[in-house]
C-alpha cells in the first residue's frame, strides 16, 4: 500500500516536475527573446545612445580678463596651473585614497579637511580641488601611480596671479572658490575650482572679467579621464581691465609706508584719475586663490592693523587740522570774518568753565587767516566755528567731498562722518552742544573722514571744482566693459578770492618761515606743494596729564597714539596732483605724515611724462605706430 | 548476482565506501559549474579592467573552497541531512533573528555576521535551509494527508518566520525568492492546485486593505520597487544604463575588455549584480545566449536527477535547489534587461560575492549528494530503511 501511494506521488511529482520545468523553459525563453530584441532589433538605438554616454560635453572655463594699471603693466594675470582633483564616487575610500596621494604630492593636513568637507557638501561625482598650482615632477609622480590612485583626477587650468602681490591687493582684491550664495545659474559657477571676484575690482567688475564658456566634446574613460577630445568651441576670454593706478607709484608708497598702519592717495587733479592708493598692511592675494588656512585667516583677521582693510576708502578718521581749511572757507563764504582780521591766540579759550587748548601752549599771538592755517592755530579756529555754528561748517565740507561715498568705484566704500545739530537730534536725541562745535572747528569731535575723501578735498580746493576720483578707464555696462566717457566737473561756486586765501595758507605750510611742515618742503626745482598737516588724539588728554607735560610719543601704547594726518597738491601755481596721507598712531601730523607725502609727491612728479625731457616723448610716439600723428 | 547488482543493493542501503560514493559523482556536472565559474573569472578580470586584482584572484580562492565544501556536502549521507534539516533551519532562524536584533539596535539594515574570512548573510543560507526543512516534512507526509489544509499549517510557519524576519531587513528580493522556492516546494509535494489560486486570489484582494495600513516610507518603497522611473537618478538609471550597455554590445560583442559601458563606469556594480550586463557588452547575443545555455545545462541536470531520484526527501530536495537556481539566473539577468524590477540578487557562480557563492555550491553539493544517494531507501519519519 505504501508503496502504491508513493508510486501516487511520484506520478505526481513526475507531472508537476514537467510543468514546473516548462514553465523554467518559458521564462528562460522569454529571458532569450528580450535579449535578441536588444541586442538585435533595437541594437542600433542602444549603439547610438552608448556613443553619446561615451561622450561628455565639458564646460571650459574662459580665461579671466587681465587687470593692468595706466601703463599697461599687469597688476592680474592667468599663469598656467596644474591641479590635482578627486571624484568621490570614483573612490572606494576617499580618506584611503588621500593617503595614497599623500605618499605621492605633498598633502596638509589642512587641505585634506576641506576636500572632505566640500566632498560631503557636493554631489558625489563632482570633482572637488585637491591641491593646485603643482609642478612638472608632482604631476608626473601622480600619473605614474594612477592605478593606486582611483577616482584621482589632474587636469591644467589657469590660475590668477598676482605678480606685484601686495602692492595694489586693497585695490585688486582677489578671487576665491564659489559659495553657494554666489550661484546665480552661470554653469560656470559650478565648475570645481571656479573662481569669482570676492573683494576690491575683481568682485566689482567680476561679470566682465570672467568671460563666457566654451565647451569640449571630450570621450572619456573609466575613471572620468579625458582620451581625446572630439570637438571644442571656445569660450569668450574675460575683458582686460585697465585701472588708473600707476604700479611704480604703488610700489614705491608700499615701501614707503612700510610697516606703518597707514594709508595714501594720490590724484590726477583734472581727470580725478586715483594714481595711487595705498593701505598698508597689505595682504597676498594670491593666497586667497589657493585658499587661506585657518591660522592664515586667523591671523589676517586678528590683526590690529587690520591688513585687510582698504584703509584709504574704508578708513575712518576725525580729519584734524587738515580739516581746518574748510571752516577757513566757511567763515569766509559767511562773511562771518575777513582774510586780515586777527584773533589773539594765549594757548587756549574758555567757553564758560571749559577751556579748550591750543596745541601751541605758549599761544600764537596775533593770527590772521593765513597764519592760522600756516601754523595750525587751534584757538583761532574755535573762534571762527563759535561765529559760524556747525551747519555752516558741515555745509562746506559737503561741498568739498566729505561726509559721504565719494563713489570712486570700490565695494566697501564708507561715508565718513559730518555732525550737524540735526543729526545729533536724530542719533542721539541730544541738543547740540557749543564745545562741539569748537572741536569740529579743528576737525576732531564726530567728523569722520577717508584718506579717498582728503584726497578729493584738497583736489577740490586747489581747483575749485568739484572733483570726482575714478580707478578705472572703463565702467561695467551690464557685462560688458565700456570706455569711461571723459566728464568735465561743475564749479564749486566758491568765491576764488576766498579760495585763493586758503590755498596761500597751505603754501605757508610748507613753503614759510613758521610753517608747521617748512621742514617737508619739496626739493624739486621749480615745483612747490601746499599742504596741511593733520594731528588727530584719540584718545582724551586728561588735564593731569597736560600739566605735567604731554608724555613721550614711545611712552604711549601704540594704539593710545595719535594719527598723524597730512593733504597737499602740487605744483602749487599749477595744480596737478592731489595727495593724501594718514599714518594710524604714527604720531603727528608734521613729523611724521609730511615727509611721507613730501616722498611720495617727489616720486609722482618724477614719474609725471609731462615733466619728461621732451626726447622720451618722441621716442615713445615713434615706437608706438597706432599713435595718432 | 552481477558486481552493479551488488552494488545497487549496497546504494539501496547506502553504505557505500567513500571511494564508491566519490565514483558515483556527477562529474560532468561538476565540470559545468567549474565552466561557469571560470567564466566568472574572465567577467570579474574585464570588471577590474584587466586586472587580476581585486576580484578575480579571491572569487577564485573562494570558489577553490567553495568546491571542496561541495563535494564533501555530497558525500554526506542524505540521511543524515534529512535528519539535520530542522536543526539547520532553526539555526539560520536565530542567526537571522540575531542579525536583526543588532541591525535595530546598530540603527540600520544589517544583514550579515562577520566571520572574518567571509560576511555571512543568514538571509541567503535561509534560502537552502526552507527548502531543506519543507523536504523533510513533506517526505513524511502522505499525499492525503497533504491535501489536508490543517497539514499546512506547520509549512507555512516555516516559511512566514524567516519570510517576515527577511522583509523587516528589509530585503524584497531575498524574502520574495524563499516564497518562490517555497511555492515550488509545496506544488511539487502535492498540494492542489486550487488552493494556490484561492491564495493568490486572497493575496490580491487583501491589498487595498494592507495598503493603508503601511507607512508612508514603505509605501514609497514599494512603489519605487515596482516603478524604478519614480528614482531616475537611482534604480531607474542604472537599468537605463544597463539596457544601453547590453543593447549596444550587438549580436557578437564589442571583444573582451572591450565594452565601452561597462568600462566607463556607466554601470554600477559591474562586478556584482550587472556583471551579465558586461557578459553580454562584450560578447554580444551569442555570449549571453551562452552563458544560459550553460545554466540551463545544469538546470537540466537537477530536473533530471531530480525525477531520478527513488525518495521524496530527494527528489524534493532537488526540485527545491535547483528552482533556488533558477529563481537567481532568472531575476538577475530579467532585472538588468528591465524585464523585472531592480533587485539585489546576483548571478550564480559570476558575481563577486561570499555568500550567495557559498550558498549556490551548497545547493550543487546537496543536487549531488541526492544524486548520490538516489537508490537509498528513507523511512517516513526518517529512519534508515523502515521504508
Amino acid at each position: 500500500m505504501i508503496i502504491n501511494r508513493d508510486n501516487d506521488r511520484i506520478r505526481l511529482f513526475n507531472r508537476r516536475a514537467v510543468v514546473l520545468g516548462g514553465g523554467q523553459a518559458l521564462l528562460i525563453s522569454a529571458l532569450v527573446g528580450r535579449m535578441y530584441y536588444l541586442q538585435v532589433v533595437e541594437a542600433d538605438r542602444y549603439r547610438m545612445l552608448a556613443e553619446e554616454n561615451r561622450i561628455n560635453l565639458r564646460l571650459l572655463p574662459p580665461p579671466r580678463g587681465r587687470v593692468v594699471d595706466r601703463f599697461g603693466v599687469p597688476l592680474a594675470l592667468n599663469r598656467q596651473n596644474f591641479r590635482v582633483l578627486v571624484v568621490s564616487e570614483q573612490t572606494r575610500d576617499l580618506a584611503a585614497t588621500l593617503d595614497a596621494l599623500a605618499d605621492v604630492i605633498e598633502l596638509s593636513e589642512y587641505d585634506r579637511d576641506r576636500v572632505q568637507r566640500e566632498v560631503r557638501r557636493r554631489r558625489s561625482f563632482v570633482p572637488v580641488t585637491v591641491r593646485e598650482n603643482l609642478n612638472w615632477e608632482d604631476m608626473a609622480r601622480i600619473q605614474v601611480n594612477a592605478p593606486d590612485l582611483p577616482g584621482v583626477i589632474v587636469d591644467e587650468g589657469l590660475a590668477r596671479h598676482y605678480p606685484q602681490v601686495q602692492t595694489a591687493a586693497h585695490v585688486l582684491g582677489y578671487v576665491s572658490s564659489v559659495d553657494e550664495d554666489d550661484l546665480t545659474g552661470d554653469p560656470l559657477l559650478q565648475l570645481p575650482g571656479f573662481r569669482i571676484g570676492k573683494a576690491g575690482m575683481e568682485q566689482k567688475f567680476d561679470l566682465a572679467l570672467r568671460g563666457a564658456g566654451g565647451n569640449s566634446q571630450v570621450e572619456v574613460n573609466a575613471l572620468g579621464r579625458v582620451i581625446r577630445e572630439l570637438e571644442r568651441k571656445e569660450g569668450e576670454a574675460g575683458e582686460d581691465l585697465v585701472l588708473t593706478l600707476d604700479e611704480r607709484l604703488q610700489r614705491f608708497a608700499a615701501e614707503r609706508l612700510g610697516a606703518e598702519s597707514a594709508a595714501s592717495v594720490v590724484m590726477d587733479i583734472h581727470t580725478g584719475e586715483v594714481l595711487l592708493m595705498a593701505s598698508t598692511p597689505s595682504f597676498d592675494p594670491n593666497a586667497f586663490n589657493r585658499g587661506l588656512t585657518q591660522r592664515e585667516w586667523n591671523a589676517l583677521s586678528g590683526d590690529p592693523r587690520a591688513p585687510m582693510t582698504n584703509k584709504a576708502i574704508s578708513g575712518q578718521y576725525s580729519p584734524g587740522s587738515t580739516f581746518k581749511m574748510i571752516v577757513a572757507l566757511a567763515a569766509l563764504e559767511q562773511g562771518a570774518i575777513t582774510p586780515e582780521q586777527t584773533v589773539y591766540c594765549r594757548g587756549h579759550t574758555n567757553l564758560g568753565s571749559r577751556r579748550f587748548h591750543c596745541w601751541e601752549k605758549r599761544g600764537h599771538g596775533n593770527m590772521d587767516m593765513v597764519q592760522a592755517i600756516a601754523q595750525s592755530c587751534d584757538v583761532y579756529f574755535y573762534e571762527v566755528a563759535r561765529r559760524i555754528g556747525v551747519d555752516r561748517i558741515a555745509e562746506m565740507a559737503r561741498r568739498l567731498g566729505l561726509g559721504e561715498a565719494t563713489n570712486v568705484g570700490l565695494p566697501g566704500e564708507r561715508p565718513g562722518l559730518i555732525p550737524t545739530e540735526a543729526w545729533k537730534r536724530a542719533t542721539r536725541g541730544e541738543p547740540w552742544h557749543q564745545g562741539e562745535t569748537f572741536n569740529v572747528g579743528i576737525g576732531q569731535g564726530a567728523v569722520l573722514t577717508t584718506p579717498m575723501q582728503l584726497a578729493v578735498m584738497s583736489a577740490r580746493l586747489a581747483t575749485g571744482l568739484a572733483v570726482e576720483p575714478v580707478l578705472t578707464r572703463q565702467i561695467m555696462a551690464g557685462k560688458t566693459m565700456m570706455k569711461r566717457p571723459t566728464t568735465e566737473f561743475a564749479s564749486l561756486n566758491i568765491n576764488p578770492a576766498h579760495l585763493a586765501v586758503a590755498r596761500r595758507g597751505m603754501f605757508e605750510v610748507l613753503n614759510g618761515p613758521r610753517g608747521t611742515a617748512r621742514a617737508s618742503k619739496l626739493k624739486v626745482d621749480g615745483v612747490q606743494m601746499s599742504g596741511k598737516t593733520g594731528t588727530t588724539q584719540v584718545k582724551r588728554i586728561t588735564m593731569a596729564q597736560r600739566d605735567a607735560g604731554l608724555p613721550d610719543k614711545d611712552e604711549i601704547p601704540w594704539n593710545e597714539r595719535t594719527h598723524a594726518l597730512f593733504v597737499a597738491y602740487a605744483p602749487e601755481d599749477s595744480p596737478r596732483y592731489a595727495l593724501s596721507v594718514i599714518v594710524e598712531h604714527g604720531g603727528g601730523g608734521s613729523a611724521v605724515a609730511a615727509p611721507i607725502a613730501r616722498d611720495i609727491m617727489t616720486e609722482v612728479l618724477r614719474l609725471d611724462p609731462s615733466r619728461r625731457p621732451r626726447r622720451d616723448e618722441e621716442q615713445i610716439a615713434t615706437t608706438d605706430p597706432g599713435a595718432p600723428a | 548476482m552481477t558486481n552493479t547488482g551488488f552494488l545497487a543493493a549496497r546504494l539501496r542501503r547506502g553504505d557505500m565506501t567513500l571511494t564508491e560514493k566519490l565514483w558515483q559523482m556527477s562529474w560532468s556536472l561538476v565540470f559545468w559549474i567549474c565552466a561557469i565559474a571560470a567564466i566568472g573569472f574572465f567577467m570579474l578580470y574585464s570588471a577590474a579592467n584587466a586586472s587580476l586584482d581585486p576580484w578575480t584572484t579571491r572569487q577564485a580562492a573562494r570558489f577553490g573552497l567553495g568546491l571542496v565544501m561541495m563535494l564533501t556536502i555530497a558525500m554526506i549521507d542524505i540521511r543524515l541531512v534529512m535528519r539535520y534539516a530542522y536543526v539547520f533551519y532553526a539555526l539560520v532562524l536565530v542567526l537571522l533573528f540575531f542579525v536583526e536584533v543588532r541591525g535595530v539596535i546598530g540603527g540600520g539594515a544589517q544583514r550579515w555576521i562577520d566571520l572574518g574570512v567571509i560576511n555571512l548573510q543568514p538571509s541567503e543560507l535561509m534560502k537552502v535551509a526552507v527548502v531543506l526543512a519543507l523536504a523533510r516534512y513533506f517526505h513524511s507526509l502522505s499525499l492525503e494527508d497533504t491535501g489536508q489544509v490543517r497539514f499546512l499549517v506547520l509549512p507555512l510557519v516555516i516559511v512566514a518566520l524567516p519570510v517576515v524576519l527577511i522583509l523587516r531587513q528589509p530585503d524584497l528580493g531575498t524574502a520574495l525568492m524563499v516564497v518562490m522556492g517555497a511555492g515550488v516546494l509545496f506544488f511539487m509535494a502535492g498540494v492542489r492546485l486550487w488552493k494556490f489560486i484561492t491564495l493568490i486570489v486572497a493575496t490580491l484582494a487583501a491589498i487595498p486593505i494592507a495598503w493603508p495600513m503601511l507607512a508612508e516610507y514603505q509605501q514609497n518603497r514599494i512603489l519605487t520597487f515596482i516603478n524604478p522611473e519614480r528614482d531616475p537618478l537611482g534604480a531607474g538609471y542604472h537599468i537605463l544604463q544597463s539596457k544601453i550597455a547590453l543593447g549596444s554590445g550587438g549580436l557578437f560583442g564589442k571583444g573582451f575588455l572591450q565594452g565601452t559601458q561597462s568600462h566607463l563606469n556607466f554601470l554600477p556594480e559591474q562586478q556584482t549584480d550587472f556583471i551579465f550586463t558586461m557578459l553580454a557588452e562584450e560578447f554580444g547575443l551569442v555570449g549571453g545566449v551562452g552563458l544560459i545555455g550553460l545554466y540551463v545545462i545544469v538546470l537540466i541536470y537537477g530536473f533530471a536527477i531530480a525525477l531520478r531520484c527513488r525518495h521524496q526527501f530527494g527528489r524534493l530536495v532537488a526540485i527545491g535547489v535547483i528552482t533556488t537556481f533558477f529563481l537567481y539566473v532568472f531575476i538577475n539577468v530579467a532585472m538588468v534587461m528591465g524585464l523585472i524590477p531592480v533587485v539585489g540578487v546576483p548571478l550564480p557562480l559570476i558575481s563577486y560575492g561570499g555568500t550567495a557563492l557559498l550558498t549556490i555550491m551548497m545547493c550543487m553539493g546537496l543536487l549531488m549528494s541526492v544524486y548520490v544517494h538516489r537508490d537509498v531507501q528513507i523511512g517516513v519519519r526518517g529512519g534508515y530503511d523502515d521504508g
